[in-house]
């Protein structure tokens, strides 16, 4: 009878029990009876994971900087940290961090189908969410809702920070734009608001067309890029994708001007000298020149060895927020939160100019930046790739001239 | 003038095919003598394009070129010795679920060492730039991947068809009970071809770092694309292949040509045409064992 209870049943099983220990307890950093929980969920693995870890990095970052100043309210601040994977599984696990792990509230998500429905638990169970990485409209438009807060730039401020920039170079008016977008949600969200800049600018595509996700070589397109000789190279492309059409568009030693719509640090770190070209949006980057954007990059320097992204930039920044609106209420209820930022505080965002949540949509009213490829003659080392182009808007502008528009789509004013 | 872009495309597609060859043959190598559907195939692609990452910064992109697939060889060794071997005779969804953990385990492994984010690489400064031919534009590092591409080929092509060693390997494929009662042991042939098949996994993955993106994810990336190619050629045809990676090749470029959205599932459209009227593919042989 002890033979059929064999090695392997056992294995199987012990197997079985590590697995579902894995997949069950999310990591805690720090336990504590008093301390204040925050549920971090972001994509970890996939084609957003390299821009997951920077998220982890920024976020860990911010819990030890307010926990060794003492934390909120004298309780310190203890993370729990999920990997988002899809929508379904980032709904499920927003669930349980709120009625399980009982967080005050969730930073985090960078697709914007994931933080759609991240968004929907935080409304139904009231709840704050603040989106640190999805850029599409839909999310601040249609779906927008009270709980929902976005730190993350929404494409149609990606689109003017660049835009500003191409208007400058006269790259619009009469000119012929060659457009590559992802063949997804996000991709087609950018080119409908790139499409409109362009179009009410004077300028016009010579081809619009849309890339399959897992497309990996993009020979066919450069050649048709070649054929059709525009004045602009757009990208509308997302994650690793970036880092494949900015590697073979060197190979294929294409000259045409390049400009992006959407961008991340990361991928073009990882494409490797010589490659990198173009005009290209960020919500921050390490070069930014205020003291509090230079203290956090040496402060993140020191802990990871390595420079801060824009990515890393957004979920630090989340909880450093809220952690400023907890100790300022002298509360951590959820619905006084969302309530407290839809008022406008305003905080340091490590910018010129200070920022605040707009009631409209709850998107942080923000300066954003555009950065210029460097003549790899001139780089330093692997991480200096581009130089700084400047804030949009300009120091004398309303903020709010690059957000989306209110035009009454988001109702919950 | 259409015509001359067509025909572009259907060229750059064979250039491209040289590409799917080379991570496909491998696969239908190991596929065809053991019957072991290889998932961690594109494992052992993206240990290829680390190490050649690696490597290049000590040795040069030469010697990363020899020295990197020689060594993703040797994790096949190990890995056929430890693993695959238990696995020939049994039910193929084990060896599925195996190399599809395996597979998993390679994927996180070079997560936890190398982190997430995609590792800087580029094409050597000697081999960049293009060649024109006439109107067509040709990168000069397609053109060495195209040159290894048929090397290895021609390679493999002369260990399978021209030396004992390949002789044994092919009576193997079809009938391993017979050349068991002759008094060969198989296992080391086995070991070879696995060393083999996964060392062309590490060539490919040396060639593709330059020009993609070097992130652990990159393997699962380019493993359906082998399938199919394997699919199409037809198990353990060694020309079939060839043919279905030049054909998978021209037709995703043409389709690319004329309505880019369709450019990745024309690949299964094909795959779906030749399974209707070729049941085992271009130019699949009956193998006895897997009827």
């Amino acid at each position: 009878m002890t033979s059929s209870l064999s090695r392997r049943t056992l294995i199987k099983g012990a197997t079985g029990s590590v697995l579902l220990a894995g997949v069950g307890t999310p990591a805690i950093v720090k336990a504590q009876a008093d301390a204040i929980r925050i549920g971090h969920l972001t994509p970890l693995t996939g084609f957003l994971g390299p821009l997951g870890e920077y998220a982890v990095m920024g976020v860990k970052l911010a819990a030890e900087e307010i926990n060794n100043a003492g934390g909120v309210m004298g309780r310190k601040i203890e993370l729990v940290m999920e990997d988002s994977v899809n929508p379904q599984t980032a709904s499920a696990k927003a669930e349980r961090l709120i009625e399980r792990d009982k967080v005050a509230m969730i930073i985090g998500e960078i697709s914007s189908a994931s933080g759609l429905a991240i968004g929907q638990v935080a409304n139904r169970m009231k709840t704050v969410f603040i989106n640190t990485g999805c850029n599409s409209d839909a999310l601040r438009g249609a779906s927008c809702n009270p709980y929902m807060f976005h730190i993350e730039g929404a494409n149609s401020m990606y689109v003017m920070a660049v835009g500003q920039y191409l208007l400058r170079e006269n790259m619009v008016q009469g000119k012929k734009w060659y457009s590559l977008t992802a063949d997804y949600a996000f991709g087609h969200d950018l080119l409908r608001v790139a499409k409109k800049f362009m179009g009410s600018h004077g300028g016009q595509f010579a081809a619009d067309e849309l890339v399959p996700s897992e497309a990996t070589d993009f020979s066919p397109y450069l050649l048709k890029i070649r054929q059709s000789q525009p004045d602009l190279v757009v990208s509308n492309l997302a994650g690793n994708q970036i880092t494949n059409f900015i590697k073979q568009y060197s190979e294929y030693g294409l000259k045409f001007p390049v400009a992006g719509f959407g961008f991340d640090t990361v991928v073009a770190w990882g494409a490797g000298k010589g490659n990198f070209s173009g005009i290209w949006p960020l919500v921050w980057h390490h070069l930014v020149d205020t003291p509090s954007s230079k203290k956090y990059v040496d402060a993140f320097q020191k802990k990871y060895g390595k420079l801060p992204d824009n990515q890393s930039w957004g979920d630090y920044n989340s909880l450093k927020i809220v952690a400023q609106a907890m100790t300022d209420m002298k509360s951590t209820d959820p619905q006084k939160l969302a309530e407290h930022l839809r008022k406008g505080p305003k905080f340091d965002v490590m910018k010129a100019r200070e920022a605040y949540f707009r009631a409209y949509d709850n998107q942080m009213i923000m300066e954003m930046y555009a950065v210029r490829a460097k003549d790899p003659a001139k780089m330093k080392d692997q991480w200096d790739i581009y130089d700084a182009l400047g804030a949009v808007p300009g120091p004398n502008e309303d903020m709010e001239t690059i957000a989306p528009p209110k035009d009454g789509v988001c109702k919950i004013g | 003038m259409q015509f001359v872009f067509i025909l572009e495309q259907v060229l750059n597609g064979l250039l491209v095919g040289a590409y799917y060859l080379l991570i496909a043959l491998g696969l239908s190598l190991i596929f065809a003598l053991g019957g072991i559907v290889n998932l961690a195939h594109g494992g052992f692609y993206a240990i290829g394009a680390y190490l050649a990452v690696i490597l290049a910064n000590r040795i040069g992109f030469a010697g990363a070129l020899v020295a990197s697939p020689v060594v993703v060889g040797c994790f096949g060794i190990i890995i056929e010795r430890l693993l695959f071997r238990r696995f020939y005779r049994s039910d193929p969804i084990l060896s599925l679920l195996l190399t599809f953990g395996l597979a998993m385990v390679i994927e996180q492994g070079l997560r936890i060492v190398f982190g997430a984010s995609p590792l800087p690489f580029s094409i050597p400064p000697e081999l960049r730039g293009q060649v024109f031919v006439g109107d067509f534009i040709y990168p000069r590092y397609r053109l060495v991947i195209l040159g290894v591409a048929i090397g290895a080929v021609v390679a493999t092509w002369f260990i399978v068809y021209r030396t004992a060693f390949g002789r044994v390997v092919r009576a193997g494929v079809q009938n391993p009970d017979v050349v068991g009662a002759l008094g060969i042991s198989l296992a080391p042939y086995m070991t070879a071809i696995a060393a083999l098949g996964v060392g062309l996994a590490g060539l490919a993955g040396v060639l593709l770092a330059p020009i993609s993106g070097v992130h652990p994810a990159m393997g699962a990336e380019i493993l359906t694309a082998a399938f199919v190619v394997v699919v199409i050629g037809g198990l353990g045809s060694f020309w079939g292949v060839i043919m279905a990676a030049m054909l998978v090749g021209v037709v995703r470029g043409v389709t690319i040509y004329f309505n880019p959205s369709w450019g990745e599932a024309s690949m299964y459209f094909v795959m779906a045409l030749v399974l209707l009227l070729r049941p085992r593919g271009l130019l699949g042989e009956r193998i006895e064992k897997f009827e």
